[in-house]
Parts: C-alpha cells; sequence; structure tokens
C-alpha cells in the first residue's frame, strides 16, 4: 500500500539482530531493569498516604488508637487496667479503620481508574495484587505496634500492679494476627468487589449480617464458632487472649472461611477483570 | 512495531473489535481514526494487555506487551488522560510512575518541562487541572520512561488550538527521531495533520489503510460537482458514458473526476455553470467509509455463528 516506510524501515532494521527475519525492529527488553516486590511494595506504600484521604486515615488510625487507650485509662479506677485489657480497646479503632485501608489500596485504583496506568506500566496483576497485600500487612503492622505502644505506656502510667502479667509473647502474636488478619479480609473484600461503598458496605454488613443470624437461629448456634467470624473472634475481642486448642482451631477455620476465600476469588476476579 | 492480527473482541453478540490487522512503522506517526464507538479504545486495551482478545493477536517489536521486562520504559501509554487519583498532586502522579519503572526522580522534572507544566502547576492537585492540563501531564507519564513506541488514546482531546499545535510538533518531532506513535482520534483534522498513515476503523472493522497521501488525493477519481443549463440531458449522457451521478443542489454529483465530466459535456454539447471537484477530502472518505459499514452491520449477523471461520472472510 505504501512503500515509503518499508524501504526505510528495511534500512533502519538493526543488523546485528541475527536470525530476525520480520521487517520490524524487534523489541529487546532484556536489558532493563526488571519490576518487582521490592520495586511495588514501596510504590504501594506511597500511594496508601500520598492523597489526603489516605494520610487522613492513617492518622485517624494512630490517634484513635491513642484516644482509645488514654479515655479507657482516663475513666478507669487506678489499678485497674492490664495491659491485655487496653489492647483490646486499641483493637477497635484499629479493627474498624484497618480493612478500610486494605479496602482502599484495592479499590481506589478502580474508583478512581488509576488500575488503567499500573497494569500497564505492571501488565503481572498478581504481582501488583501481591504488593498491594504486602503493603497492607505492613501498614497494618505499623498500627499494631503502635497500639503495642500505646497500651504498654498507658499500663506503666496506670500504675496497675502486675500490669504486664497477662502479656505474653502468645498475647502478642494473637493480637498482631488478628489485626492482620482483619485487614488482609480487607483487601480480600475490595479485591472481591472493587468499588469503594459496595466493598466498605459489605465488609461490615455481611460479618454482622452471620452474626446475627447465628446467635438467634437456635439451630445454628453449635455451629456458630466454626462459621461466624465474629463468634470465634469473640474472647479476643473482650482481651481475653488465652485460647484453648478448640478456640485457636475456630479463628483458623472462620479466617479461612472469611479471609481466605474471598482473598482467593477476589484475587481471581482482580486479575481478571477487565480494566476500562 | 506494533503488529496487530486478525484481532477481535465480543461482548457477548457484540463485536467491539472485528478482525482488524494493521501495522506501525518506526519513524512514522499512524493515525487510528474513527467515530465514538468504533473500537479504537478497546483495539489500543487489548495492544497494552487491558483487555483479552477474544482471537487475534497484538505484539510490539514481535514481543507480547505483557512479556516486555518493566514496559514502561519501552512504551509510552496514554489510554485516558483523566484516569488518575484526584487527589493526587501532578509531580506525584509523575513521581510514582518513574518510581514504578525505576527512573531517576530528576526524569519527573524533565518530563515536566517539556510538556510545560509549571512548578506551581505540578503541586496542583488532579481534580483542579483542566482537560488540557490532564493531557500534558499523560503525555508527560507517557514519555517518563523515554519510550521507542507511544500509544495514545485520544489525546488531543481537550487541548486549546495552541495544545494541539504543540502535540503535533511534539509527536512529529518524536518520530522524526525513529519514534513508532500510534494515535487514536475521532476527528479527522487532528490526526490528518500529524498522521503519515492512516487507519480507519468503523464498527469494529477495518474500512481503509493506507499513508496519507494516497487516501487523500481519492485517486483523482472521486466526485465533481456539475450544474448546467439542463441537468436532466447531462444526467443522461453520463448515464451513456457510464457514469454515475445523482441530484445534488443546484445540479449534480458525478462518480468521475471533474475532466471526464467536461468531457462528456463538451461531446454532448451542453453548457455548463458550475464544475467543480466534489472530492473527496478525507473527510467525505471518512464519512463515507464509515456510513457504509454501518449500512453493511446487518450482514455481519450470519458471521456471529462461526466465530472462528470468520477470519479474514469479510470483504
Amino acid at each position: 500500500m505504501s512503500t515509503g516506510p518499508t524501504s526505510a524501515t528495511a534500512a533502519s532494521t538493526p543488523s546485528g539482530s541475527a536470525g530476525t527475519t520480520a521487517t520490524l525492529p524487534r523489541l529487546d527488553s532484556s536489558g532493563t531493569p526488571a519490576v518487582g516486590l521490592s520495586t511495588l511494595v514501596p510504590v504501594e506504600l506511597r500511594k496508601a498516604v500520598d492523597t489526603r484521604a489516605g494520610r487522613w486515615l492513617v492518622a485517624a488510625i494512630l490517634a484513635l488508637t491513642a484516644a482509645a487507650v488514654a479515655l479507657v485509662v482516663a475513666v478507669s479506677d487506678d489499678g485497674e487496667r492490664t495491659m491485655a485489657d487496653l489492647l483490646s480497646f486499641a483493637a477497635t479503632p484499629q479493627g474498624l479503620l484497618l480493612p478500610v485501608l486494605g479496602i482502599l489500596l484495592v479499590t481506589g485504583e478502580w474508583s478512581q481508574r488509576t488500575a488503567l496506568v499500573t497494569f500497564a506500566l505492571t501488565p503481572s496483576r498478581s504481582q501488583v495484587v501481591s504488593a498491594k497485600l504486602l503493603a497492607a500487612l505492613l501498614l497494618a503492622l505499623a498500627a499494631v505496634v503502635g497500639a503495642i505502644l500505646a497500651a504498654a505506656t498507658a499500663t506503666a502510667v496506670s500504675g496497675t500492679e502486675d500490669g504486664f502479667a497477662d502479656v505474653g509473647v502468645t498475647t502478642i502474636l494473637l493480637f498482631a494476627a488478628l489485626q492482620l488478619l482483619n485487614v488482609v479480609m480487607g483487601v480480600a473484600f475490595g479485591l472481591l468487589l472493587l468499588r469503594t461503598p459496595t466493598a466498605i458496605s459489605v465488609f461490615f454488613i455481611l460479618p454482622a449480617v452471620s452474626s446475627i443470624l447465628f446467635t438467634t437461629v437456635p439451630a445454628l448456634a453449635d455451629l456458630a464458632p466454626w462459621l461466624d467470624i465474629q463468634t470465634a473472634q469473640m474472647p479476643l475481642a473482650n482481651g481475653d487472649f488465652s485460647l484453648t486448642g478448640e478456640q485457636l482451631g475456630q479463628v483458623a477455620v472462620t479466617g479461612l472461611l472469611w479471609v481466605g476465600l474471598p482473598l482467593l476469588a477476589g484475587w481471581w476476579r482482580a486479575t481478571r477483570a477487565e480494566v476500562k | 512495531m506494533i503488529d496487530v492480527r486478525e484481532l477481535t473482541r465480543s461482548y457477548g453478540a457484540h463485536r467491539a473489535v472485528d478482525g482488524i490487522s494493521f501495522t506501525t512503522r518506526p519513524g512514522r506517526v499512524t493515525g487510528f481514526l474513527g467515530p465514538n464507538g468504533a473500537g479504537k479504545s478497546t483495539a489500543m486495551r487489548m495492544i497494552i494487555g487491558l483487555t483479552a482478545p477474544t482471537s487475534g493477536t497484538a505484539t510490539i517489536g514481535g514481543v507480547a506487551y505483557q512479556d516486555i521486562v518493566n514496559p514502561g520504559r519501552h512504551v509510552g501509554v496514554l489510554l485516558d488522560a483523566g484516569a488518575q487519583h484526584d487527589g493526587r498532586t501532578g509531580r506525584e502522579i509523575l513521581t510514582i510512575g518513574a518510581q514504578t519503572m525505576r527512573l531517576p526522580r530528576s526524569r519527573v522534572d524533565e518530563m515536566l518541562a517539556t510538556v510545560s507544566l509549571s512548578d506551581e502547576e505540578a503541586h496542583r492537585r488532579f481534580r483542579d487541572y483542566s482537560l488540557g492540563m490532564k493531557q500534558r501531564l499523560g503525555i508527560a507519564h507517557a514519555l517518563l520512561g523515554d519510550p521507542a513506541v507511544l500509544i495514545l488514546d485520544e489525546p488531543a482531546n481537550g487541548l486549546d488550538p495552541a495544545g494541539i499545535r504543540w502535540m503535533r510538533d511534539l509527536l512529529k518531532g518524536y518520530a522524526r527521531r525513529g519514534g513508532t506513535v500510534l494515535l487514536s482520534s475521532h476527528l479527522l483534522h487532528e490526526v490528518e495533520l500529524v498522521a503519515d498513515d492512516l487507519v480507519l476503523i468503523g464498527r469494529g472493522r477495518i474500512v481503509a489503510q493506507g499513508d496519507l497521501a494516497s487516501l487523500g488525493s481519492g485517486d483523482g477519481r472521486g466526485a465533481a460537482l456539475v450544474t448546467a443549463q439542463d441537468n436532466d440531458a447531462l444526467a443522461a449522457a453520463l448515464a451513456r458514458e457510464g457514469l454515475r451521478s445523482e441530484p445534488e443542489g443546484t445540479g449534480l454529483r458525478v462518480h468521475a473526476g471533474t475532466a471526464d465530466v467536461g468531457r462528456v459535456a463538451a461531446e454532448h454539447r451542453l453548457v455548463l455553470t458550475d464544475l467543480r471537484s466534489g472530492a473527496q477530502g478525507l473527510e467525505d472518505l471518512f464519512l463515507e467509509l464509515t456510513a457504509s459499514t454501518q449500512r453493511e452491520a446487518p450482514s455481519t449477523t450470519d458471521g456471529h455463528a462461526t466465530t472462528s471461520t470468520t477470519k479474514g472472510a469479510p470483504r
């Protein structure tokens, strides 16, 4: 059709590219610095806090955690609160807001349509999702450390006798695991639903509905700790970190059901959904 | 560089992109032209792997986009200038891009300068950007990795005349240095001033492609607008010579060159009051070709049942 470009291309074809028979130049990206998780996780962390909404959310998590602990100490009688006690209070604002952070990290790409750019620069969507998951976990970990420091400070200040007696490595690990599980659940629901309002509503409504269902229908009562995530996590939420083996099993099973499954399904959806 | 072969994407029974094939070459700007909803954006999304093709392939330099290491360094993409987070500043958006591509931060300043976004503008939030500023930022983002190929969807959309001029000069310069550009538009005049090659798409199908000069010339046979003292006599005379004509305005539109019409009129001693070329700007071609695919649309329904065998069958 057009004779000009053909000859021009032939002339500009690199003579060194042996074995290429095509008239068009080959693209060789083997020498380009690769983009891996060590690049993408810092990028995702940056994206989580480089907007006003993101910064406020992180600030709110830290401030509310500190405020919750301070408030409890202020209204309690001296020497009443132990560290495990205070940790469970610190967990409340975190439990509400960390998942939102996880949800926004994912759904923001769709609602703000930045997925178009993100996936153009990193075609491996699983890599992007992994980076988001790791970034959410790192942010949650930072919040957990903040909560533990706040609770420890408050325990020391309130002067409770043996205030640290009920806090062992297990307590700390369980507390951290619960918060991390929570943020992963947020990421999972974000991946599954891809829309901010939907993901946030479903994240809060679905477990509540499940909880009501399992506690009001007598026939389901026995199954509740194994199927309902709020029932299973009840002791932890109440500051009782000394779980039996069975209770641990229930936390794990509901975790698989409420976090593992949505994560798998969400991963599948987000890596295949058409980006427009 | 970009090689698209029999690319097809169906949404249910609707074929948004229907077996399109074309190539773009280094050193040239290829305009991807078609009315809104013709399938341009879907095709471009398939080229960079954001939409999975129903069938067919698209490669860049012989490689599928997904297999390019750090693709931003090789292919600059601007699919939608508005697809950025409202709350980020322009500078932050470029910084994220640079960080993702593992580029030095100095690249951000270079690109801001290239697209003439001032320091003050770069610190504004994206939601406060005009459409023209968004397009400039999008171009800066596409150029960040110093790519050899640019894929731009409606980049001139929202630019003022000076901005369109700027974009044209930038893309021409880029192609002159050996770059490959594929840019889409639904406006012919935006494309014809910058493109070397054209791919015209209507209703998911390519209706014409080639270099601008050959497409625009209409082969000299295009059409003539003629008015005679006796239009009926002229129409009859033309018909005897095998030239089709139909009434238009005060005269006739003839499917032939002006010389042919003049010759017929002279041979039949008919007095002409007006004779001029009625052809065949690219615009006419564009409208005619895209309109004809719309008329042909019903006949494509029989192709739906045999998805795998329709390759190359139409036309």
